[in-house]
């Protein structure tokens, strides 16, 4: 399969005043693939997110996001995109039903609180309000609520933080099940392991810059082939792999 | 798949969350009425269903006539009959009665025939009020319950004299108590229109902006305006339904006066609309200066307090001392409850208020015009 690209970001500068928030970024997001924002916080991770959303002016250079200027089009990219912030509410005393419900308006579709809450494994949380769900159920709703206008393209920003192994594994499924039924995902995390079993490329953002873009198996190897070894000798299992062996893959609901 | 984008329908989505979430807060439900109702049913206890006259009635005075009679039924005049001369005057003077009172029979025999024409004839009764100058609303509702019986008498007392004497002129003086509810309920209502729309309005915003809501709704499609014009529908249909909810519970449980009836209670509602629009802009702009959701009422409250105290919520703004009461009179709930009263009591339309609507939609236009200066949108 050619790889199509979706998002085109070229020299994308973004100052806070004096402080230079993003630096002359440039990169592409394939169709069909699972792309990661990777780097420490303040790396500018969130900022280059939110400007390709649409959600904040950038300062210089150009985005397309599937055949649409940021400038020109934003409106047709809202249309296009499903996102998912970082620590975002939703209105406050409605039932899951009802802010999907609310959703469907807001996007113009018509879509059943029903068939979006299947996508996500949470029909039986239809009547809950979405402070009463735990962290991994808040983080599908969310997720469902990127989908609710069939997007091109999602974003989740640092969608696994604060998850439990069992809730995080969870969503890992959820994501490569939206990315195999021909979506793009683009992804922040500051876990590595994450980045490695999920992303099918990943780009390494400090300072405002992308220092590379790489899949992880090309990166481990380039690291490898300058002679870099791990001090502790790898073992097959980690302490990960333990703890879901002990606790089971069940997903809990706590 | 590529149906154009409805931004009517967005709002109405919008609309009807914010609605159905204000139906299950229960600050909202609490502000807008229950402690308008409490207050109605407190003060409709106090004041026994409507403000009471002390009348001296004088010795000596006539107690077999109708004008006697129909004061002692009227149901608003306290009339005390026990008194000497002397201690009445002390009383009038110390503000114990309201006023005194004295008829006196002029004629013993009632005229069968028509007095001559051209021939001066006395009534057969007079009627001598001593009204005093520290209760002059009370004097007033003397004064209108007095001339509204006479003016009844006299007609019916023409009404039985042959035609060719005088013309009859039909002119209907309806005498109304002016009972407690009448004031406080007006006023309740104003005060709940207040809260509604600058509590209510600040909270939300300022919620929706700190919990990402609005972020989150930035990344639809959806329009800002949708997003205020949902919010403030919402808000509208609230206040509206409480109103109705006020009115009504006040016209059938306390006797509230809508004096042209559902014509009257219509009139009541559109200035509640006027109302709370010009109140959320109060909302906005105080949702707009708080920092965080601790900052909202104090500042709310320094818009909804001095005009719960001032603008004639409770008393009349003629209990205050003159150097407050222009502050009092350029207040918005003041022109909204002055309205409010006209229209309820006196049967005003809203053309004969358009002097209080005009300075309230000055309020309006000043406010909204510091509420998008003010509006953060992050």
């Amino acid at each position: 399969m050619a790889k199509q690209p979706i998002i085109t970001v070229n020299n994308l500068v973004k100052n806070y005043g004096d402080f230079n928030a993003v630096k002359d970024i440039s990169f592409e997001v394939y169709e069909g693939e699972i792309f990661g924002l990777l780097g420490p916080n303040g790396a500018g991770k969130t900022t280059t997110l939110e400007i390709i959303e649409t959600l904040r002016d950038k300062t210089s250079g150009t985005i397309i996001v599937d055949g649409f200027d940021i400038e020109k089009d934003a409106a047709s990219i809202k249309k296009r995109i499903g996102v998912q912030l970082q620590a975002a509410g939703y209105y406050p005393n409605l039932n899951l039903s009802e802010l999907i419900e609310l959703f469907s308006g807001l996007y113009g579709v018509n879509k059943t609180p029903m068939e979006m809450l299947e996508k996500v494994a949470l029909t039986d949380k239809a009547k809950a309000k979405y402070k009463e769900l735990s962290g991994g159920q808040k983080q599908r709703f969310s997720i469902a609520t990127t989908l609710i206008n069939d997007p091109r393209i999602i974003f989740l920003d640092e969608p696994t933080t604060g998850l439990d192994p069992q809730a995080r594994r969870n969503l890992w499924d959820l994501i490569k099940e939206i990315r195999d039924s021909g979506t793009t995902v683009v992804i922040t995390t500051h876990y590595m392991d994450e980045a490695e079993i999920l992303c099918d490329r990943v780009a390494f953002v400090d300072g405002g810059r992308i220092i590379d873009i790489d899949t992880p198996d090309n990166f481990i190897d380039k690291l490898v082939a300058t002679g870099f070894e791990r001090k502790k000798e790898v073992k097959l299992a980690n302490l990960e792999d333990v703890f879901i062996n002990l606790t089971g893959k069940e997903w809990r609901e706590g | 798949m590529n149906k154009p984008y409805s931004n009517f329908n967005a709002t109405l989505a919008i609309a009807k969350a914010s609605f159905r979430s204000i139906l299950r807060s229960p600050s909202a439900v609490i502000f807008t009425l229950l402690f308008p109702l409490i207050f109605i049913l407190v003060f409709g206890f106090i004041g026994g269903g409507g403000i009471t006259v002390d009348v001296g009635v004088a010795k000596g005075s006539d107690l077999n006539n109708p004008i006697y009679k129909a004061l002692q039924s009227s149901g608003v005049i306290h009339l005390v009959t026990n008194e000497s001369a002397e201690q009445m005057n002390k009383d009038l003077a110390k503000g114990h009665l309201d006023a005194i009172l004295n008829i006196t029979k002029n004629i013993t025999s009632w005229p069968v025939y028509a007095p001559v024409q051209g021939k001066s004839q006395l009534p057969p009764f007079t009627v001598n009020v001593q009204y005093t100058s520290a209760s002059q609303e009370k004097g007033k509702i003397l004064n209108s319950l007095v001339s509204g019986i006479l003016f009844k008498m006299n007609s019916a007392m023409a009404k039985n004299t042959p035609p060719a004497l005088a013309e009859l002129k039909e002119t209907t003086v309806t005498v109304r108590a002016y009972k407690t509810i009448d004031f406080i309920l007006p006023g309740q209502l104003g005060f709940s229109l207040l809260s509604t729309g600058v509590f209510g309005t600040a909270f939300v915003f300022l919620s929706l902006r700190q919990t990402l809501v609005i972020k989150r709704f930035f990344a639809t499609p959806v329009k800002r305006y949708s997003i205020v014009v949902g919010e403030a529908l919402a808000r509208i249909t609230f206040a509206l339904i409480g109103a109705s909810f006020i009115l009504l519970i006040g016209r059938f449980a306390f006797g509230f006066t809508l004096i042209h009836g559902f014509v009257t209670f219509i009139n009541m509602l559109i200035l509640s609309f006027i109302g709370v629009v010009v109140f959320m802009g109060f909302g906005f702009t105080v949702s707009g200066i708080a920092k965080n959701e601790s900052t909202v009422p104090p500042i709310a409250n320094l818009v909804t307090l001095p005009q719960f105290l001032l603008s004639g919520t409770f008393f009349s703004i003629t209990v205050f001392p003159t150097w407050l009461q222009p502050i009092c009179k350029i207040l918005p709930l003041t022109f909204l409850n002055d309205a409010m009263r006209q229209v309820a009591f006196e049967g005003a339309n809203l053309w004969d208020v358009s002097h209080q609507l005009f300075y309230l939609l000055l309020w309006g236009v000043g406010i909204y015009a510091v509420a998008v200066k003010a509006f953060k949108w992050e």
